[in-house]
């Protein structure tokens, strides 16, 4: 191969949380460390029911690689998910699976609802869809889209990120997070 | 055969037994159409597939549909006969009032899912049905969304207000 063909990546690192360093040691908050490792080893359980899904698989696919944040890994155990990512039209008819789906994915857990169909219902204001998942299930970030192209699904992912990174390590204990989950009838 | 002889063929033999049940007879966009009153509409059926000139022994398809008056409801079979290609339709009407009709499960075993579907969309009660329930739609579902006094967007939305569009 000639040279200069190989362009060199620059790779970045994740930032390593504010602490105390010196030689041999480095101190931290817990609650950064872990909140580290979450954000950069999510694993996704997509539950895509149409078109949104094919903009998922080209999302995971190499050229916008979801694995460069730590995601590539899918989960198609609920049990062994963090993010529930929906995509597509979440019929009436699915929306008790759905759920069921959330309920059984352990704490700590994050929902992306991708596209319009899945946030608002989007053109299918009918009898049978579901006018917005957040009636069954509450959602951490919305995506935007009809579908949305992957750099809209990764900037949601990357919020989701923030998300898991600066959350309080008591939020899932709290009162108002169980009252959050009350108010959908979970638990 | 032609279309118009099938269409003879036909009415002659439905005419032979069911003499005052047959409402019209004729070719409609090239294709034999019956339409047989509700009283006698089984016996119809069940002597078209067991005919053994007829032997309409395929139901294609089996629907429900309104008038656009919102009186009548409607249930149309579309028989075939894949040895002798023979394909006709059979409608019968009957008031919103009582839509009652027997079922054709007994004639055709294929009926019974579309039977399932005409009753989950037009609330068409098929007696004799073996186990009538909705197919398709939510069992919570109080009403039948394809008939038009029932309005095809959800009403749970209250985004979509008349203000927001300038109405």
């Amino acid at each position: 191969m000639a040279k200069g063909l190989i362009k060199r990546t620059k790779l970045e690192i994740a930032k390593s949380p504010a602490g105390l360093e010196g030689p041999g040691f480095f101190a931290s908050k817990l609650e950064d460390v872990i909140g580290l490792a979450r954000a950069n080893s999510l694993w996704p359980l997509p539950f895509a029911t149409s078109c949104c899904g094919i903009e998922f698989m080209a999302t995971m696919a190499s050229n916008y690689d979801m694995a460069r944040f730590g995601a590539e890994r899918l989960s198609f155990s609920p049990r062994q998910a963090d993010l529930l990512m929906v995509m597509g039209t979440i019929a009436k008819k699915m929306g008790p699976t759905l759920r069921q789906v959330y309920e059984q994915m352990a704490e700590p857990k994050w929902v992306l609802s991708v596209g319009a169909c899945a946030s608002s219902g989007g053109i299918f204001d009918t009898y049978s869809v579901l006018q917005g998942i957040d009636r069954i299930i509450p959602v951490d970030v919305y995506v935007p889209g009809c579908p949305p192209r992957p750099e809209q699904i990764i900037e949601g992912i990357m919020k989701i990120q923030e998300l898991a990174k600066n959350e309080s390590f008591r939020r899932r204990n709290s009162d108002e997070y169980k009252k959050m989950l009350t108010s959908y009838g979970i638990e | 055969m032609d279309k118009k002889e099938l269409l003879e063929l036909v009415h002659t033999k439905l005419k032979e037994k069911f003499h005052g049940s047959i409402e019209s007879a004729e070719l409609l966009y090239d294709f034999p159409v019956f339409v047989i009153n509700k009283e006698h509409i089984h016996d119809a059926l069940s002597f078209l597939k067991t005919d053994s000139e007829l032997n309409f022994h395929f139901l294609t398809d089996l629907t429900g549909f309104q008038t656009p008056d919102e009186k009548h409801l409607g249930v149309i079979y579309h028989l075939h006969n894949m040895s002798k290609n023979f394909r006709i339709r059979v409608k019968t009407f009957f008031a919103m009032s009582n839509p009652e009709i027997p079922t054709a499960v007994d004639i055709w075993p294929a009926a019974n899912w579309m039977e399932r579907e005409t009753y989950d969309f037009y609330g068409v009660k098929f007696n004799g049905h073996p186990n009538l329930k909705r197919i398709l739609n939510v069992d919570e579902m109080d009403i039948y969304p394809m008939r038009k006094e029932y309005p095809l967007e959800d009403q749970s939305r209250d985004d979509k207000s008349d203000k927001m569009f300038g109405r």
